[in-house]
């Protein structure tokens, strides 16, 4: 808990509550596969970049962007063209 | 733990000091569906002029009825953690939302042998796990190795003591990184940094692994066993910032 | 609705006259990113302008641009994200002198940084005396977390507009959306009429 371990992202465990409530299961157990490296990576493993004006999700593989959240006061945007497949569990969805 | 997430309002009606810069904080949740060891929870506090913050926080205890128990560290400039551990009181209501995440989590069913490695207050969700573990009279050994940068900055002290020595299978070791009190097994240091058995756990070993802590950790320790050949499909791991606030 | 949280103010101190709506003021410099932060050695950085149809129509080194006149900016600034901080000090070129020797019918720029993040204005909110890219601030070289070696500095528009370690700019006929642009943030982004979001 210092200023020497930050690295500048926390990962997908800390936007859960924000995915799920959206996307109305559970996606720490989703597997992403990135559009850009074909990297198959859990949702929790995701690099997060959460203290600017939106929610940032980067693959831990390539950096690249894989998915981008916004909440405004009246709506909520998702950008997910980063992620080529997304693969969910089947006992996870509703 | 399907279904769709919603916020609850929570009452404060405990609060006690973890050690000066924390606080463990108890809620009471009516309608809490009940939670796994390892899960969080997001608060949200609200000004009066509408402004509002959401922070994710592990849950501290086992399952409890509508109970939900946080421990929280006093982030330098963090908005949130400094209002809950400075301004926080018995009786206060707050927002939440949980419980979250499906994936860090230990069930007692799971026999396999645990090893969980916490960073500051990473120690959290793994706290849960142990609790949960002597709940439910779980069987599977644990090791538990907590890196902490002074014994003022342990959490859960006493217990941790008491569990060492009381739990059955139970193997807790604490790094300490900056100082060491008299009597410890090894000098302050990093794990890993000058004995490479700190955590007691060989590549090929069957069972799961645990990693909690800041970003830096993490990806310090699990780099360090990747290059010793541990088997990343057995490690799990849930990074935070010191940012987080 | 939410229910108020006794005595939460978050990270705010006294409101002042020189607050846009919504703003609290802050002391501290939050850093607040969309991905790692990029190390670019000063040898290999380049700041380029290009017309529409993807011709580069001029382009700086580090040493090019440190040639250049030197501009002293202090100004306050004003991030979506509620904070603001007064009086800044920030060195370096305006981007008026570097649209001196370019020529162009473009109503539109969009700004590019290395990490590939994007912001769009309309190209008149760049010139008068309005933005610069700066390469220095409060007294010392800016810092990687802040943008360095240089970033885009366009004060009266929320603080996503001044694009951390910017590397160009495109010049458009249309307006393209950039990063937070098309994600429900607003186009324009005037912090005196709280534009915040898509339809403010």
């Amino acid at each position: 808990m210092s200023a020497d371990t930050d690295m500048g992202y926390v990962d997908g465990n800390a936007v859960i509550g924000a995915f799920t409530e959206v996307f109305g299961s559970d996606v720490s157990v989703v597997m992403l596969t990135c559009a850009a490296c074909g990297a198959a990576r859990r949702f929790v493993e995701a690099h997060v970049y959460d203290r600017g004006p939106g929610i940032v999700l980067r693959c831990p593989q390539c950096d690249e962007v894989t998915a981008r959240m916004v909440r405004t006061p009246s709506e909520v945007w998702v950008d997910l063209r980063g992620v080529a497949a997304w693969r969910i569990p089947a006992n996870v969805v509703i | 733990m399907a279904g769709r997430l919603r916020w609850q309002t929570g009452r404060v009606v405990a609060i006690r000091e973890e050690t000066p810069s924390s606080k463990t904080i108890l809620f009471d949740v009516p309608g809490w569906p009940g939670h796994l060891a390892g899960q969080h929870v997001d608060l949200r506090l609200t000004a009066e002029d509408g402004y509002s913050a959401e922070r994710s926080y592990s849950i501290a205890g086992p399952v409890d009825g509508e109970r939900v128990e946080l421990t929280v560290q006093r982030v330098p400039n963090g908005e949130v953690s400094t209002y809950l551990v400075d301004d926080l009181r018995v009786g206060d209501e707050l927002e939440l939302r949980g419980p979250i995440g499906g994936w860090f989590v230990w069930r007692v069913e799971e026999l396999l042998p645990v090893l969980l490695v916490a960073g500051g207050s990473g120690v959290v969700p793994l706290m849960a796990m142990v609790r949960e573990r002597a709940r439910t009279g779980g069987v599977a050994p644990f090791t538990f190795v907590y890196s902490a940068r002074s014994a003022a900055e342990v959490y859960y002290a006493d217990e941790l003591a008491g569990r060492a020595r009381d739990d059955d299978g139970l193997t807790v070791s604490l790094v300490y990184t900056r100082s060491a009190p008299a009597g410890s097994h090894r000098p302050a240091g990093r794990i890993g940094q000058s004995d490479p058995d700190d955590l007691g756990w060989k590549p090929g070993a069957e069972g799961r692994v645990y990693v909690c802590g800041p970003t830096g950790f993490v990806e310090a320790v699990v780099g360090m066993m990747l290059d010793r050949g541990h088997d990343p499909s057995t490690i799990r791991t849930e990074r935070f910032g010191p940012t987080g606030g | 609705m939410a229910i108020v949280t006794r005595g939460f103010r978050g990270r705010r101190d006294a409101s002042a006259e020189r607050l846009p709506p919504g703003q609290y003021q802050t002391r501290d410099f939050p850093v607040l990113s969309a991905g790692p932060t990029p190390r670019i050695a000063l040898d290999e950085w380049r700041f380029t302008i290009t017309d529409e149809p993807g011709s580069p129509v001029r382009s700086w080194t580090w040493s090019q641009l440190l040639e250049l006149p030197v501009e002293q900016p202090v100004v306050d600034i004003h991030c979506v994200t509620k904070w603001s901080k007064f009086g800044t000090r920030w060195e370096g070129v305006s981007l008026d002198t570097l649209f001196a020797s370019v020529e162009t019918s473009a109503g539109y720029a969009l700004v590019h940084s290395y990490g590939g993040y994007t912001t769009n204005l309309p190209l008149a909110d760049l010139l008068g005396g309005k933005a610069w890219i700066v390469y220095r601030y409060d007294g010392g070289d800016l810092s990687p977390e802040h943008g360095g070696p240089a970033r885009l500095l366009v004060p009266h528009l929320y603080f996503w507009k001044s694009a951390k370690w910017v590397n160009g700019i495109t010049l458009r006929r249309e307006d393209q959306p950039g990063f937070w642009e098309s994600l429900g943030y607003n186009n324009h982004g005037d912090p005196w009429r709280e534009q915040r979001y898509t339809g403010d």
